[in-house]
């Protein structure tokens, strides 16, 4: 699996005063069993940029290839193409409309025409990879809180047995518990299917828990392209397109301003807890999972200055 | 005696069938008794469904009590004929930007609670002016609201409701669909409101980073007050609130795990600042050659 | 396309046409329309050409924004002008088969067209200059007198404020449900009218839902701000004439004069 894009270009309103670029020569590849994490402000692109990924708009010029197809190509089988790059939009709750949940979630396999014992077996076992209980797939949809109508929305899409899933902000308006399920649930499709990710993300906090690679969107153009610590590191450019990094990264860029020799490519909190404790000398007796970053090689000796 | 008061507050939501049989009672509050100064800011917090917005739906009489009073500035909202003047006292914002712009212009929005109160239209004008200006919003007020963004559209709600010149404004989730500069945009426009202005606000959010710079913080679960208390009471008891399915911000989180390891750090940690000032000083007993402390620089 | 609606959007800026009264500017399209269809010689074309002109200058509004109310008649225009080219009896231009054009189907379909068009832009320039809220206000006053017979003027003037307030956030949802389901598989073009009519329960359902939900949040936010119908409201921009609108009353009346002399 691979997607590939190159020098996308999508134009608002062309030809007239409100002309405007929506994306401005976005060029990138996605690989098999990614898991990416897209930010950028409100209106940078980053929600055009992911309906060009399964062909919802069209872009102005250049080309995405799925798997090395062109996916403009006359004759592109632009539903089938749908079926493998699942999107998943912001509040997706607001689009469920079959009279229960599990009719609703055998929408998505039922267009693609399979057959029916086909069709239930994906819709069971979508809704089982989102955690809802079996209780409720008799219910309405309209009955169940917003979490799970939540994940009722993203099983609908999970069903088509996607290779790649999209997600627009899935933990929007969520509380703290229900944004974790959510993005647990996520990273579990991540980790025992082999789904490629793209999580589009307000929260950066989120971002650099789960992602291993950070697309940076602003004014239409992609501005960041690298692991989520190279990414963070330039939290100071970041600012100034409207951005920030997690708090993390401020605390540890401030420990290292102040002569502190702790990595500088540290994002979360369980890497900073061990880096600090390790840099105290204080053994870690609740180790609860094995970092990959820790302290920088050079802890022992003198810390290298960065602006 | 406080401006919002709630005595032993219950409601249920009750569900009933086609021939009006009770077919389900859900009790959203459960028994309730909290009293809000005047002038404060306070935030509650609550994972959803714990009966924190059904609360905020009972202090301007939307909803009524099934059991138990609630009292604006001591007129009790069960009273029909107080309800406008209740409604004056205690304005109310409510999540959805979109839904609760009623005006096609941003000051004929605004207007449009005084018009409601019959207020003449030499003050209609002035109280527009004056409320616009303190949201930071007079440069779009002949804009449309639509092209307006998320964050912009709720200040022009508040706006709306500082212009009924109310004592208190609850707030029910205002940020929950916006960005985190939205976010920001709004929570430092409560406090501009709540220091200059006097307004009591009564904030309704589960973002944790929103809450730290509240006078008082109230955490409900399941219709119930769980904890009470300053931010940092609150946020020092990170287990329990984890416990409530809420959060700490990142800072605060990190402060407990390492005091949890054995690291002397103060109980509770909620800003970037505080957590540099309590570190640096255990990094410099470490490593007395490169570290240096504010003013060594 | 669908962003691109210019009825009901109005244009802010200020000028003479803006800070007119709204019912002044209501009755001078009416007067305008009626012109359009007294009009039957080229002078009466060229005062109402010289009419508009006028109006689109004083506007302030750029002509562009003018046209483009244009393009949701097109297909109307094409049918009424090819309708009146051929049909219309008369001396003979040249013959196609059963088409025959004719001088004086020349010069109705011209006039039609011509109709048409400045009924478009003359509409548009009230409305262009006119806030929605400024137009339901207008016609709430103009139309006061129904109040007696028992029509609730108010209310009828407060829900088309609210539908014109609604309007583009239900097109933006529309296309953002559409998509969703798009991305479900689900296929809004093709097949015959019965499969398209199923097909677009995954959009009506969805758009009812939202469209009941954002009703009852307004309706609460509206009763959060006491608003308790028409009874003991004060008006924040209340009408009144000014000596412009009266100016204007005298222009309407000129004008009207000038098309109904010059009629052939």
């Amino acid at each position: 699996m691979s997607i590939k894009a190159e020098n996308l270009n999508y134009i608002y309103s062309q030809g007239t005063a409100y002309e405007q670029y929506a994306l401005k020569d976005v060029s990138f590849e996605i690989t098999d069993g990614e898991f990416v994490g897209l930010i950028g402000h409100t209106g940078s692109g980053k929600s055009t940029l992911i309906q060009h990924l399964n062909g919802l708009l069209r872009a102005n010029s250049g080309t995405i290839c799925y798997n090395g197809e062109n996916i403009y190509a006359d004759g592109y089988n632009m539903k089938a193409l749908r079926g493998k790059v699942g999107l998943v939009f912001q509040y997706p709750e607001h689009q469920l409309f079959e009279v229960d949940v599990f009719t609703d979630v055998c929408f998505g396999p039922k267009n693609q025409a399979l057959p029916k014992e086909e069709i239930e077996e994906r819709a069971k076992d979508a809704l089982r990879a989102v955690g809802l209980e079996e209780r409720f797939w008799r219910q309405s949809p309209f009955e169940l809180s917003g979490g799970q109508k939540r994940r009722v929305a993203i099983a609908g899409v999970l069903a088509m047995q996607p290779e790649v899933l999209i997600l627009d902000e899935p933990t929007a308006g969520l509380d703290p518990k229900g944004r974790d399920e959510i993005l647990e649930e996520i990273s579990e499709l991540h980790k025992k299917r082999h789904m490629t990710i793209i999580l589009v993300s307000h929260s950066m906090e989120d971002i650099a828990r789960y992602a291993d690679r950070i697309i940076v969107m602003n004014h239409g153009e992609k501005v960041f392209d690298a692991a989520p610590k190279e990414v963070f590191a330039h939290y100071k450019e970041l600012e100034k397109i409207g951005l920030a990094a997690p708090q993390i990264t401020y605390i540890v860029h401030g420990l290292r301003e102040h002569g502190v020799p702790i990595a500088d490519d540290i994002t979360t909190v369980e890497e900073a807890r061990e880096a600090i404790l390790a840099l105290l000398g204080k053994t870690d007796s609740t180790k609860k999972r094995s970092g990959k970053k820790g302290v920088s090689k050079r802890a022992e000796g003198k810390a290298e200055q960065r602006s | 005696m406080g401006i919002i008061r709630a005595s032993k507050l219950i409601y249920d939501y009750i569900r009933r069938d086609e021939d009006d049989h009770i077919e389900e009672v859900n009790r959203a509050i459960d028994n309730m008794t909290v009293d809000i100064r005047k002038g404060d800011f306070v935030a509650i917090l609550g994972h959803n469904g714990s009966g924190k917005s059904t609360f905020a739906k009972q202090i301007n009489g939307i909803l009524l009590p099934t059991e138990g009073t609630v009292w604006i500035s001591e007129m009790n909202t069960a009273d029909d004929s107080h309800i406008w003047d209740i409604r004056r006292t205690a304005g109310m914002v409510f999540q959805n930007p979109d839904n609760q712009i009623i005006g096609n212009i941003v000051e004929e929005d605004v207007g449009f609670g005084p018009e409601n109160m019959g207020v003449p239209t030499d003050e209609i004008w002035r109280r527009v002016d004056e409320s616009l200006e303190a949201v930071g919003m007079t440069a779009y007020r002949l804009k449309s609201p639509n092209k307006l963004s998320g964050g912009q559209k709720q200040r022009v709600a508040i706006a709306g409701v500082m212009a009924m010149k109310p004592e208190c404004i609850v707030l029910d989730e205002p940020t929950a669909m916006l960005d985190p500069n939205g976010r920001r945009e709004v929570i430092a426009t409560l406090h501009e409101l709540n220091e200059k202005e006097g307004i009591t606000i009564l904030l309704i959010t589960h973002y944790m980073e929103e809450v730290i710079d509240a006078g008082r913080v109230i955490v409900m679960d399941d219709g119930r007050i769980v904890m009470d208390g300053t931010p940092r009471e609150i946020f020092s008891r990170v287990k329990e609130l984890k416990s409530y399915r809420l959060d700490v911000p990142q800072v605060t989180e990190l402060a407990y795990e390492l005091r949890q390891s054995g690291v002397e750090l103060p109980e509770c940690v909620l800003t970037m600042d505080e957590m540099m000032d309590a570190l640096l000083p255990l990094m410099k007993d470490r490593f007395p050659e490169q570290v240096r402390l504010e003013g060594e620089r | 396309m669908i962003r691109e609606i210019t009825l009901g959007q109005y244009y802010p800026v200020d000028s003479v046409l803006h800070r007119l009264d709204p019912r002044t500017k209501l009755f001078g399209t009416l007067i305008f329309i009626i012109s359009l269809f007294l009009a039957n010689s080229v002078a009466d074309y060229v005062a109402a050409t010289l009419f508009l002109i006028l109006c689109i200058r004083l506007s302030r509004v750029p002509f562009s924004f003018m046209v483009r109310g244009l393009r949701a008649v097109i297909v109307l225009l094409l049918i009424s002008v090819s309708f009146n080219l051929f049909l219309t009896p008369g001396q003979t231009i040249v013959k196609v088969g059963f088409l025959n054009l004719t001088w004086e189907g020349l010069r109705m379909a011209a006039f039609m067209a011509l109709r048409l068009i400045y009924l478009v832009i003359g509409s548009s320039v009230m409305t262009l200059t006119t806030t929605p809220n400024e137009l339901t206000d207008g016609l709430e006053k103009s139309l006061g007198f129904l109040n007696q017979i028992g029509v609730p003027v108010h209310e009828v003037s407060m829900m088309m404020s609210i539908a014109l307030r609604f309007i583009p956030i239900l097109v933006e949802e529309t296309d953002k449900i559409m998509k969703a389901q798009m991305a479900r598989g689900a296929d809004f073009e093709s097949g015959n009218l019965i499969r398209k009519a199923k097909a677009m329960v995954p959009l009506l359902v969805p758009l009812f839902i939202s469209a009941f939900r954002r009703a009852t949040d307004l309706a609460m936010a509206m009763e959060a701000r006491c608003y308790h119908g028409g009874a003991g409201r004060t008006k924040m921009k209340p009408l009144h004439y000014a000596r412009r609108d009266r100016v204007t009353y005298l222009v309407y009346v000129v004008y009207l004069a000038i098309v109904i002399v010059l009629r052939a």
